[in-house]
């Protein structure tokens, strides 16, 4: 979205400009889908050799945290401007559900 | 639509549609302000019996099973129903103006919300002629609830289900507008404390209501479908209900206060003549009260047995926030200090405010205390401490608000005169009534307690206690008696009544034109009216030249989908005592919300622009304001 946006007075210039980003972020964006298919291989790969559930269950737990953030960052565009109340408020939220479970799993008896 | 519609006399009925089907945020507030003063009022009348019933030992002015009710339904109609509608009521007039926004973001949502809370609350509200209310106390902990007979524990979960909807598309409603439609110049940190307010309660709202909407479901599903999640027979467990209830029930007494602290924070400086003292250390209070709300739910739950560790971590959490709480403290009181002050009815509320909200801190700091806490649980201190911060805080807040806020929401000017005697009646009764029940706690009066038996010393406390509440109820019936008089007479006033106005909204023409704006105006920093009118100005600045403006069409989809949402609910409730009509209504009911939605969702609404030559013709009537 950012990228849509003229910068510049001049139409050159800017169509330029726009050419060369959309063709940056379509490179990321083939480099993370592939990274992604790549991650989701290894992920059923990890069960089908049967490891130990303590390996597997944090290793494919972090496979899908790093899926999220790459679906957020690439595809979704928050590694654009203009996106720093979203992130905000979702990082102030995962902060308050991460705080409510750790005190649920460590401190209350329930 | 255009706007000749908008400028035509209207008839009756004509008004009334106008209000079933507006998506105006100044109109919506006014809804918001009728509905729940009418719960306000009804929530008091419950007061006032369990007063009564509590008047003298040994009394039988209702039965037992009837004042569980009573007790139940007052606290959850003035904590869903009255405080929380008026205060989104408050937001919705002031808030968009505040801005320089010409509606919310999302003007059908917002109808929509105040339309579902109306019905939520009519729904709750039906138990009483409906087999009986809710009787399991406003925290329906769920061993209690679970046992309750009849359909009144039903009737709250359906209820605060439907209305929590509407409060949770208010609050994402309020987000979005404040992040998204600021008028040009207005930075975060020019918005005005009511508006930041808004804004933290909100982001509250939307972090705040899923946990109640899961607990809520929870319930249902246990009551209506024999699920276990909160029955220990079942291997469920009955503290999860508590879990949920206060990770929701925290953030929402901070729902309540913070925009209550940010009406205080309009109020004092105006009639001070000062600017905010500390303003970036109010908003950064304001947050921080915002984050830590979340973090202390299980200081309402030290008795449950959560274990020391647990305890001693919630009570330090606890204790923190009464250093934001107390910087707002200070600044309102160093707001004044050297000002010119003005004794209106707002700021006496205000004045007011400040010693009454602060005994209710200190008690509140108390009851951090966890070893002390297992004394205070349950019993009177607790009841007077809450009132404390909600009626010295909230209901303060309210009154404040509606005697401030009334000429820019209806173009007249409340009494300063009976406002001055709703004050006196209000504020003595207020302490009459609660102070007294810290000691009546102390002396061990359980609280919820239906009587009381004589030669305990409890009986002169709880007389006192109910002289108090009949003192606040004449100070409300003057209220309404100066909203009556006020509006039969319908004195106009014009721009700025208060004559010392500081934030954008004062700058608008009496009654503020259904597009707010005719051109955005530029905000050249805080209390941005102030700085136009110290500067010999008497309007903002344009920031854009006139053009067209886009509006939007009034809709009565809105009623329609909270409508069948109220019809299906009342299906839903019947259909487990195996009534042959209960699952058709539940049918009907959600197909005319799911019709209604569809209808929405297929029916292109574009509005319509109000072109710029209707916006020239009647620029005698003052340029940009």
């Amino acid at each position: 979205m950012a990228n849509l946006q003229s910068n510049s007075g001049e139409p050159k210039v800017n169509y330029e400009y726009r050419r060369k980003k959309s063709a940056e972020d379509m490179r990321m964006q083939v480099v993370t889908f592939t990274m992604m298919i790549f991650f989701t291989v290894i992920a059923f790969a990890a069960v089908g050799a049967g490891f130990s559930k303590w390996f597997i269950l944090p290793f494919v737990l972090l496979l899908a945290i790093v899926q999220v953030v790459f679906q957020l960052y690439y595809f979704m565009h928050m590694s654009h401007k203009g996106h720093a109340v979203p992130q905000f408020f979702m990082y102030s939220g995962i902060l308050i559900a991460f705080l409510t479970i750790l005190a649920f799993l460590t401190i209350i008896w329930w | 639509m255009s706007t000749i519609a908008h400028t035509q006399k209207r008839g009756f009925a004509g008004t009334v549609w106008e209000y079933l089907t507006t998506v105006d945020h100044k109109k919506i507030a006014i809804l918001y302000l009728l509905a729940g003063g009418l719960f306000f009022l009804a929530g008091g009348i419950e007061a006032m019996m369990i007063r009564i019933q509590l008047a003298v030992p040994n009394n039988d002015f209702v039965s037992a099973g009837l004042f569980n009710e009573i007790i139940t339904m007052h606290g959850t109609t003035m904590i869903f129903l009255a405080a929380m509608p008026l205060l989104l009521g408050f937001m919705n007039a002031v808030m968009p103006l505040q801005i320089g926004a010409r509606d919310v973001a999302f003007p059908f949502v917002n109808a929509l919300g105040f339309w579902l809370f109306f019905f939520g609350g009519v729904f709750l509200n039906l138990s009483w002629f409906l087999g009986g209310a809710p009787d399991a106390g406003w925290t329906s902990y769920a061993s209690l609830s679970l046992a309750s007979e009849g359909h009144g524990i039903d009737f709250y979960v359906l209820g605060l289900q439907i209305s929590g909807f509407g409060t949770l598309m208010g609050g994402i409603n309020f987000l979005v507008t404040i992040i998204n439609m600021r008028a040009p110049g207005m930075t975060y940190m020019r918005m005005p404390l009511f508006t930041w307010t808004t804004f933290v309660a909100s982001a509250l709202i939307l972090f705040a209501f899923p946990p109640l909407t899961v607990g809520l479901f929870m319930m249902l599903f246990d009551r209506m479908f024999g699920a276990g999640f909160f029955d220990a027979a079942m291997g469920g467990n009955t503290v999860i209900w508590e879990h949920l209830f206060w990770i929701f029930g925290h953030p929402e007494v901070y729902i309540l206060i913070l925009p209550a602290f940010g009406i205080f924070s309009e109020v004092i400086p105006t009639f001070s003549r000062k600017r905010l003292f500390g303003y970036s250390s109010m908003v950064f209070a304001t947050v921080l009260i915002g984050f830590l709300g979340f973090m202390v739910w299980a200081h309402h739950m030290f008795t449950t047995g959560l274990g020391p560790v647990a305890n001693a971590i919630f009570a330090v959490a606890t204790m923190a926030i009464a250093v934001p709480t107390g910087i707002k403290i200070f600044n309102w009181i160093l707001t004044m200090w050297g000002g010119s002050i003005q004794f209106t009815v707002p700021m006496l509320w205000a004045i007011a405010f400040i010693p009454s909200f602060v005994m209710g801190g200190v008690t509140g700091v108390m009851q951090a205390a966890a070893p002390a806490d297992y004394q205070f649980h349950d019993s009177y201190f607790i009841v007077a401490h809450f009132h404390y911060v909600i009626v010295g805080g909230v209901v303060f807040g309210l009154l404040a608000g509606v005697h401030f806020y009334w000429p820019l929401m209806f173009g007249t000017m409340l009494s300063e005169k009976l406002g001055k005697v709703t004050f006196t009646f209000f504020l003595i009764g207020f302490h009459l009534t609660f102070f007294i029940q810290h000691f009546l706690g102390l002396m061990g009066m359980p609280r919820r307690v239906w009587t009381f038996l004589p030669g305990q010393g409890l009986e002169t406390g709880n007389l006192i206690s109910s002289i108090g509440a009949a003192f606040m109820f004449v100070g409300v019936i003057v209220l309404l008696i100066n909203v009556v008089v006020t509006q039969v007479k319908n004195v106009k006033v014009g721009i700025d009544p208060w004559k010392d106005g500081r934030t954008l909204e004062w700058a608008l023409p009496s009654p503020t034109p259904f597009y707010n704006f005719k051109q955005l105006p530029l905000v050249r920093g805080l209390d941005a009216f102030w700085i136009e009118k110290m500067e010999g100005k008497t309007e903002m600045t344009p920031a854009e030249p006139i053009g067209d403006i886009h509006m939007p069409n009034n809709s009565f989809t809105p009623f329609m989908i909270a409508l069948g949402l109220f019809i299906g609910a009342f299906g839903a409730m019947y259909h487990v005592d195996d009534k042959g009509w209960a699952l058709p209504v539940l049918i009907i009911g959600l197909a005319v919300a799911f019709a209604s939605m569809l209808y929405r969702s297929i029916k292109d609404d574009h509005g319509y622009h109000i072109h710029k030559e209707e916006l020239l013709d009647d620029a005698d009537k003052g340029g940009t304001r």
